[in-house]
């Protein structure tokens, strides 16, 4: 019944491989070669469908589909397989149905490009790989994806490579990602080893899952490993201390931003947390590192979005926020909220970006015509657009109303969910709850900052170029209203039962979260669990804290355009602050990059120089001079070499003869 | 009574006479013909040793010696004579080029 799975990750890897060798050459047409790329996406998302809704009407939720075996070591059997339960299949919903359409939305973001089939070749393949990631039946084929998606996120983020800043981005993004890996490497080996002592050398996620108990509850190695595993996920989901490449992503063409550091790939961490649920739910520790670490990511880089002036630039921060939020989530056990909000969050954050997308290219071509060097994302250059581009001002202000919380759309009941776990649940606080609620105002502040200095007010925009804004073409705006208008119904699935709903998606996720929560006691505690009154109370709470902060936002950009820049004055040193992101890159740089340098330099002229070099100069040296003595011995007449001959000879038959 | 004993020791004075003549005479026809010398010193213990054995392997050798002798001789000549040509001399000390 399920034994066509590989399907899935096979077409955008045939594409992949189309684009990618024949692209250049043959292909060359642009409508071909989107096609394919697309073309190939959609295949795979037809597929998905098909099993999706296969396994909605089947009583068993946990399917294998093994091809072939990989390896086989000793006791360990590690096999190409996929594995589809709910998690995997709302995964690959997810992200062969975003993926299509910002492969369609590429079609016309990157027409004219050079490089357009290198582009849709990269694309595919980080499909392929991301399907990878979150269809893998074991941890090293999870391994394969995740390393995959690292890749193409650097070969996309360095598309522009003529360009320093984009190749340093992807090359910044590709080392911190490695720091990452290594984490979730050594969390993999930990798991492996103590599994293995226990008897069950095993790297299925199914097994791993059914002999997690073997290793205690919040024993120091699940401790250990899981830490280990969330260092991987900081890196992937760019989370404090990792988050630092993200931002700098933003070189990349906008639908990547949209697809990859926004929807799908930077979602990965909060996925593999889903996926070893058992261990993290064993490890209380992990557990309070995973929720605070993720409140704090959610507030700091909130914080950050208020003065940014690229639109791009908010919006990646505005990522790693939301990111903090599904961390926060999987930390206090809302397994099933974590999930959800990563689903929302793909919708509204791609719409966001695609929204963003559409601007600048209106923008850059508007400049291109005028001759200008402005830059197309600055929003200081932008102001008023909402009636040149009617349609992403829709789709744009639906999405932010989404990602603020506003009551009926996704962001609300998913992000409210997440909210009421901080608060109720048995591993939670109020202190994640108070930074969750401040973070989710922050959010709708900035958010709103966005929409109003980029679609409202006067067009700031150079006299010469004003008026060659204008909206984008279909292949742009189909994607936007797909993804606004999931974004508006894509909470329906998890309408909380205090609201009258029956939350499908927690019941829908219930077997792969269900026995760790049950087993390990995680949930909302018995008081509260009945009590309605709090819980509309924190929705209360919640909603107006998004209120005041889109009305703060339409005070100071829409009614008193001048204020911010008061306050700007009043508060040169914070804002300077703020402005350039607290000064954590500069920090990592002395403390870390600088260092790492200097090591390095050390190792090349001392060691490398003085010790590796010096051996090998010094052997050849030894052999030369060994050989300047013997030279000595070639005189170049034929009679001492005969001489030598004739002794030689005399000598062995003296040996034939006397022994 | 001459014996194979006298042939054997006249072919070990003349092999020896060769050798001694390669190792220290200058001009290369000499040294040529004391090579010439050796080879036949060798012949002379393969006839002898002939006879003794009452087996004609040795005989069949000898020709086989003697052909690439001939052969020898001409492609020596012809190298002495190239030599001649480029250095006015024959004399092996100066015939030194190959060294480093």
């Amino acid at each position: 019944m399920y034994d066509k799975l590989w399907l899935i990750p096979l077409f955008p890897l045939i594409g992949s491989i189309i684009n990618g060798l024949l692209g250049k050459r043959f292909i060359r047409n642009e409508k071909v070669i989107g096609a394919i790329g697309t073309g190939a996406v959609f295949l795979s998302f037809l597929v998905s469908c098909k099993y999706f809704f296969q396994l909605l009407g089947d009583p068993v939720k946990t399917h294998q589909n093994v091809i072939a075996s990989w390896m086989s070591v000793g006791k360990l059997q590690v096999d190409w397989g996929f594995l589809l339960d709910p998690l995997s299949a709302l995964m690959i919903m997810v992200v062969c149905g975003v993926g299509s359409l910002i492969h369609l939305y590429s079609i016309g973001y990157m027409h004219g490009e050079e490089g357009f089939y290198r582009y849709f070749s990269y694309l595919n393949l980080f499909v392929f790989a991301m399907l990878m990631l979150v269809l893998g039946n074991n941890a090293l084929v999870m391994f394969i994806g995740w390393e995959g998606v690292g890749l193409c996120s650097y070969l996309l983020i360095g598309y522009y490579f003529e360009k320093k800043s984009a190749g340093d981005a992807a090359k910044k993004a590709f080392i911190v990602n490695r720091v990452g890996d290594f984490g979730f490497l050594l969390g993999l080996f930990t798991i492996f080893w103590a599994l293995g002592s226990n008897g069950v050398w095993t790297l299925n996620f199914v097994e791993i899952a059914e002999n997690g108990h073997l290793l205690g509850f919040g024993g120091a190695v699940v401790t250990t490993a899981t830490l280990c595993f969330f260092l991987g996920a900081t890196g992937k989901s760019a989370q404090i201390p990792l988050y630092t490449w993200l931002p700098d992503a933003m070189e990349g063409p906008t639908p990547v931003s949209a697809l990859i550091h926004a929807a799908t790939m930077v979602t990965a961490g909060v996925y593999m947390i889903g996926r070893m649920n058992v261990l993290f739910a064993m490890s209380p520790v992990t557990m309070g590192v995973v929720a605070l670490i993720g409140a704090f990511t959610a507030i700091f880089a909130a914080s950050i979005g208020f003065a940014q002036n690229d639109i791009k630039r908010v919006l990646a921060y505005s990522t790693v926020s939301q990111l903090g939020y599904m961390f926060m989530a999987m930390g206090v056990g809302a397994f099933t909220a974590g999930i959800f909000h990563l689903m929302t969050h793909a919708f509204f954050k791609a719409c966001l970006f695609l929204g963003s997308g559409s601007v600048i290219h209106a923008m850059h071509h508007a400049m291109h015509h005028a001759h200008l060097d402005d830059d197309p994302q600055d929003m200081r250059n932008m102001g008023g657009l909402r009636k040149r581009m009617p349609v992403t001002w829709a789709t744009f202000g639906i999405s932010c109303l989404a990602i603020a919380g506003i009551p009926g759309l996704a962001g609300f009941f998913s992000k409210d969910e997440i909210l009421w776990w901080t608060f109720g649940s048995s591993h939670g606080s109020i202190f994640v709850w108070v930074i969750g609620a401040i973070a989710a105002g922050m959010t709708a502040f900035y958010m709103f900052r966005c929409l109003f200095m980029t679609f409202h007010g006067e067009q700031r925009t150079h006299v010469k170029a004003k008026d060659h804004v204008h909206e984008s073409p279909w292949v742009i705006t189909l994607p936007l209203v797909v993804l606004a208008f999931l974004a508006v119904v894509g909470g329906y699935v998890g309408v909380p039962a205090v609201l009258g709903g029956s939350n499908h998606i927690h019941h829908f996720l219930e077997p792969v979260f269900g026995h760790a929560q049950e087993v390990y006691r995680i949930g909302i505690k018995e008081a509260l669990e009945h009590n309605h009154a709090i819980e509309y109370g924190l929705m209360a709470v919640s909603i107006a804290i998004a209120l005041i902060g889109i009305g703060l936002a339409t005070m100071l950009y829409l009614k008193r355009p001048e204020l911010p820049a008061l306050f700007t004055r009043r508060f040169a040193r914070l804002h300077r602050a703020v402005f350039n992101k607290w000064y954590i890159d500069e920090l990592y740089d002395a403390m870390f990059v600088n260092t790492i340098k200097q090591f390095s330099l050390l190792c090349w002229r001392f060691f490398d120089v003085k010790i590796v070099d010096g051996i090998v100069n010094g052997t050849g040296k030894v052999v030369s001079a060994i050989s300047a003595g013997l030279r000595h011995t070639q005189t170049g007449l034929f009679q001492n070499y005969a001489l030598a001959m004739v002794f030689g000879t005399v000598v062995i038959v003296a040996i034939f003869i006397f022994n | 009574m001459i014996g194979v004993y006298h042939y054997m020791t006249v072919a070990a004075i003349l092999f020896a006479m060769g050798t001694y003549g390669v190792l220290t005479r200058r001009n290369a026809i000499v040294i040529f013909m004391c090579v010439e010398l050796m080879l036949n010193s060798v012949n002379l213990t393969f006839i002898s040793l002939s006879r003794h054995l009452q087996s004609m392997d040795g005989q069949i050798f000898v020709f086989f010696v003697m052909s690439v002798a001939a052969a020898e001789a001409a492609v020596g000549l012809a190298l002495m004579i190239t030599f001649f040509r480029n250095r006015e001399t024959i004399d092996v000390d100066q015939i030194n080029m190959l060294k480093l």
